[in-house]
C-alpha cells in the first residue's frame, strides 16, 4: 500500500507540511518495500488549481492514503469521491521520519 | 476513473472570505485559539438571520431535518457569540455535511481521518494504529456542551410561569404543568402578547 505524506523537503528529516495543494514534496512511501519516493510539487507556486493539480499527481501514484496538514473543502470532496483516506496531522514539527515510523508501528 | 457527484449542491452561496480577525488586539490570532465555524453552520446563519427564512425554510433549503437545522444553528450562534466576547478568529470550514464518509479522531496521535470505504468498519487510528478512536457522528460532547451553555427561557403566555428551556426541543412543545397550553421562548414579540 502507498502512502502520500506532504514535505517541505527531500529528506526524511523534512517536516511534514502543512499544506497540501502547495507542499513543497510529496513523500510517496510504500509500506510493503519500505521504499521512500520524494517527488517535487509541481504545483507548488501555480496561481489556481494546485489543489486538484495535486490530487491527480498523488491519485496517478495509486496512494491509498495521504497524511497532511490540511485539506480544502474541494480537495476532500475529490479525494472523498476518489477513495483516498485523509489523514490530518496539526503537527508542523513532526518529520518525514517520525511519520514513517508511526506508521510502521 | 469516474468520480461520484459531489454534495456541495446544498450550499448555494460560499461565503465571501474565508474567516473574519478581530482588530484591536495581537492577542487570540492563532490557528490554535480561532473558533472554527463550519460551513454549514454559516448557511444556517445566512438563511435564519440573513435571508430571514424560518427553521422550517431553512432545513428545507439545506435538506436536513429540523431540530438538525436547529441544532446546527444554535451551535453557529454560539460559536459567533464566543468569538465576540473572548475576541477571537473566525476561519469558516467545512463541516462533513459536504463529505458522504465519515470522520474520526485519534486521543492517541491527535490525527482526523476519513472512512473512504463505507463498506468496511474503522477500529484503528491508521497512523498509528491506536484502537483509542472516536467517531464524530457518535460523540454527543458538542450537544451537551451547548445545551449547558443555554439559558433561554420558557414562558406561558397565560399566567407567566417560566421553565429553562430545554435545548434542541422548541418551545412550542412544552406544554404549561399550569394551564395546559403552550409555551414561547421568553423575549420574543409573541411571549408578550397577552402581558
Ligand atoms: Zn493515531
Ligand atoms: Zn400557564
Ligand atoms: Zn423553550
Amino acid at each position: 500500500m502507498k502512502v502520500a505524506i506532504t514535505s517541505t523537503g527531500n529528506s526524511q528529516e523534512s517536516k511534514l507540511d502543512q499544506r497540501f495543494g502547495r507542499c513543497g514534496f510529496f513523500t510517496i512511501y510504500d509500506t510493503e518495500t519500505g521504499g521512500v519516493e520524494f517527488v517535487p510539487n509541481p504545483n507548488k507556486d501555480v496561481q489556481e488549481g494546485a489543489g486538484p493539480a495535486s490530487v491527480q499527481l498523488v491519485a496517478s501514484r495509486n496512494v491509498s492514503k495521504i497524511i497532511s496538514g490540511e485539506f480544502g473543502i474541494k480537495i476532500k470532496s475529490l479525494l472523498d469521491s476518489l477513495k483516498i483516506q485523509m489523514i490530518v496531522l496539526k503537527e508542523p514539527e513532526k518529520t518525514i521520519g517520525e511519520i514513517i515510523k508511526m506508521l510502521n508501528n | 476513473m469516474s468520480p461520484r457527484p459531489l454534495r456541495l449542491r446544498k450550499i448555494s452561496n460560499p461565503p465571501p472570505v474565508s474567516g473574519f480577525k478581530p482588530y484591536g488586539s495581537k492577542k487570540n490570532r492563532s490557528r490554535a485559539e480561532s473558533i472554527f465555524l463550519h460551513y454549514e453552520e454559516y448557511e444556517a446563519i445566512r438563511l435564519c438571520d440573513y435571508e430571514m427564512l424560518n427553521h422550517n425554510q431553512a432545513s428545507v433549503i439545506m435538506d436536513v431535518s429540523r431540530p438538525t437545522l436547529t441544532r446546527i444553528y444554535a451551535r453557529a450562534r454560539q460559536k459567533i457569540a464566543q468569538a465576540l466576547v473572548q475576541g477571537s478568529q473566525i476561519i469558516i470550514e467545512g463541516g462533513k455535511i459536504y463529505f458522504d464518509s465519515e470522520w474520526f479522531s485519534c486521543k492517541s496521535c491527535g490525527c482526523y481521518f476519513n472512512n473512504p470505504e463505507k463498506e468496511a468498519k474503522i477500529e484503528k487510528c491508521p497512523l498509528c494504529h491506536s484502537t483509542d478512536i472516536i467517531n464524530f457522528d457518535e460523540n454527543p460532547e458538542n450537544e451537551e456542551e451547548i445545551s449547558a451553555h443555554c439559558h433561554d427561557v420558557c414562558v406561558c403566555t397565560n399566567c407567566g410561569h417560566e421553565q429553562s428551556h430545554h435545548y434542541g426541543k422548541p418551545c412550542s412543545e412544552e406544554i404549561c404543568p399550569k394551564c395546559g397550553i403552550r409555551m414561547v421562548k421568553k423575549g420574543t414579540p409573541h411571549s408578550k402578547l397577552t402581558n
